[in-house]
């Protein structure tokens, strides 16, 4: 990190592309863990020898609730903190 | 994040790129944001997402979003009421 204010144009490109990048990495990453994680728990009582195809639909609507509530969240919270500035 | 927080200290003490420093700072804001949505969207699941189905009803719907504010009034709250009775007690 010692040249870092000696980068060219190019260089900074790229590096706040990998960065973008990684951080992107990162978001899909904790969806995963957490999806995995909730819908299990949700859709998967006693595990038996291997998934059978009740268990693999409600997996799979799981994901996409769970990806609906996130996107829910996410507005939520952008509304209040949207609000609370209003107020300051 | 102490990654992107040791970096953008070690620029902001070399007195670094300003373009770059900007930058990190917006990303730094995004990821906390972000952060936060996972955890409030964990906890919101559990109080109100039932057995998964086609697509969220109107109920669970107001439930995620009230939760999410009451979250946030709880946390206000408590700060507040935390900062009086450290007041009250004569302050750290």
């Amino acid at each position: 990190m010692e040249n870092i204010s000696s980068l060219s144009g190019v260089q900074k490109d790229e590096l706040m592309d990998q960065v973008k990048q990684q951080i992107a990495v990162a978001n899909a990453q904790e969806l995963l863990t957490k999806m995995t994680e909730k819908c299990f728990k949700k859709c998967i009582s006693k595990p038996g020898t291997s998934l059978d195809s009740s268990e693999q639909k409600c997996v799979a609507m799981c994901m996409d609730r769970y990806m609906d509530s996130w996107n829910l969240v996410s507005k939520a919270y952008s509304l209040r903190i949207q609000r609370e500035r209003s107020h300051m | 994040m102490t990654d992107l927080d040791s970096y953008s200290s070690g620029l902001e003490s070399k007195g670094g790129d300003k373009e770059l420093q900007e930058f990190l700072m917006v990303e730094k804001q995004k990821a906390q944001f972000n952060a936060q949505i996972h955890e409030f969207n964990d906890f919101c699941w559990e109080k109100c997402v039932d057995k998964p189905s086609n697509k969220l009803d109107s109920k669970t719907e107001t439930c995620l979003t009230n939760c999410v504010d009451r979250f946030i009034d709880v946390s206000l709250l408590i700060t507040n009421r935390f900062a009086q009775l450290l007041q009250k007690s004569g302050g750290m």
